[in-house]
């Protein structure tokens, strides 16, 4: 129970986009139609999903004070912690690297429809984010993890494809003032939207 | 001669006509999220500055040495170096701001800034341009870091760097902190004006 809380807290009232405004370049860069953007939120979301738990294994049993304890009592007092964002930005990006040979070996399909997308997750700060929230906060398990991140995953998915809507409608429909046109507008609604999510803050699940 | 007009170009071009923030939009997650207040966006923009610059200058040491399938590993391994020396310097010596900053400070790893003037300009050019366009690239996201700080804050707490600004009379008269300034989407509003204020100047960079 405690798990599906934390997973739909990571959806509304911890969106990585409306609340902590991670992973806001591509956000911006690739809102333009719902199509990719829908691809790049699913990307996004699976790599979230993969990487939180594997970071949190390296963070309880290799980087934080005493983790090395099973190597044997002489390693009790060493604290690698220093090393965690070296460590977890390797895994993402060895992550990233295995993810798209996996989908261009088995599905060619999404490969191309997803492009260029795959390797720039590397650098799509909500996965790190979601990494180094996780060691912030001290989750109870791996499955706590998991949840977390498919949560983060699933919210940032949400706000992407809800703005490459509005987006697309905005183009066809309305006389935005020059200057404004494009990054500047988008802009603005998000800052709408998060508006929109700050009202989910009060709520407890 | 010829030379030295591009590396001034190269040094401030990224102040205004190509800043990385409001015309490449690249790094805009901790515009937004470290500038409520001013002093913690000043700390940030230093540390970009820092780590952006020399990240530069190593790739661009090793840019012929480097194969390309592996480049993104490569770049990301430096730049993850040179943040966590930040990072430590910062927690010895301003403990106050890398508590403040938390998080953000590890995410200037995943800064697009970073990577895009890596695989931009370090990849094809010299180590001092690069330093340069490190310099001024940084300089230019610093700018509007506390350009967006210094609104957040004057408008959202009446202060400026922690010292009362706004007179306390203003407030026997009637006047309010305006709290909304302090939440993050108001940072999204203030970076939305000055991309509007800079591209009705800038009429070219207008998109249709």
């Amino acid at each position: 129970m405690e798990n599906f809380n934390i997973f739909i807290r990571s959806i509304f009232v911890d969106n990585m986009i409306f609340a902590y405004f991670l992973g806001m370049c591509s956000f911006i860069a690739v809102s333009k139609n719902v199509k990719t953007a829908f691809g790049l939120g699913i990307a996004v979301t699976f790599m979230l999903v993969v990487t939180l738990p594997v970071n949190y294994l390296l963070q309880t049993y290799v980087l934080s004070a005493g983790a090395l304890q099973w190597l044997g009592p002489e390693f009790a007092d060493v604290d690698l912690s220093f090393l965690s964002l070296i460590m977890f930005i390797a895994v993402i990006a060895s992550m990233t690297q295995l993810v798209e040979m996996a989908v261009e070996k088995y599905s060619p399909a999404l490969y191309s429809s997803l492009g260029i997308f795959l390797p720039l997750i590397a650098v799509n700060c909500a996965i790190l984010g979601g990494s180094l929230f996780m060691q912030q906060r001290d989750f109870p398990s791996v499955w706590t993890a998991v949840c977390a991140g498919g949560g983060w995953g699933l919210g940032w998915l949400l706000a992407i494809t809800a703005i490459a809507a509005i987006r697309e409608r905005l183009a066809e429909y309305s006389n935005i003032p020059k200057p404004l046109r494009g990054v500047g507008i988008t802009f603005i609604l998000t800052a709408l939207m998060g508006i929109a999510f700050m009202s989910f803050l009060g709520i407890k699940i | 001669m010829a030379d030295k007009v591009k590396n001034i170009d190269v040094l401030f071009n990224p102040l205004s006509k190509n800043n990385p923030v409001v015309v490449q939009v690249l790094g805009i997650c901790s515009v937004l999220a470290v500038t409520a207040k001013l002093e913690p966006a000043i700390v940030m923009g230093v540390s970009v500055i820092a780590v952006l610059a020399f990240a530069n200058v190593i790739i661009s040491l090793l840019r012929n040495t480097i194969p390309t399938n592996i480049r993104i590993i490569v770049q990301l391994v430096v730049v993850a170096g040179l943040v966590v020396i930040v990072d430590q310097v910062l927690k010895a010596y301003a403990y106050d701001a890398s508590k403040q900053l938390s998080v953000f400070i590890g995410l200037i790893i995943t800064n697009c800034i970073l990577m895009g003037r890596l695989e931009a300009f370090a990849m094809g050019n010299k180590p001092w341009p690069s330093f340069l366009d490190g310099i001024g690239n940084g300089a230019g996201y610093a700018v509007i870091l506390v350009i967006v700080g210094f609104f957040r804050e004057l408008l959202g707490s009446g202060t400026l760097l922690g010292y009362q600004v706004i007179p306390e009379s203003f407030y026997e008269a009637g006047y309010v902190n305006n709290g909304l300034m302090i939440l993050p989407p108001m940072a999204l509003i203030v970076v939305a004006c000055i991309i509007w204020v800079q591209r009705s100047i800038n009429k070219d960079l207008q998109e249709d």
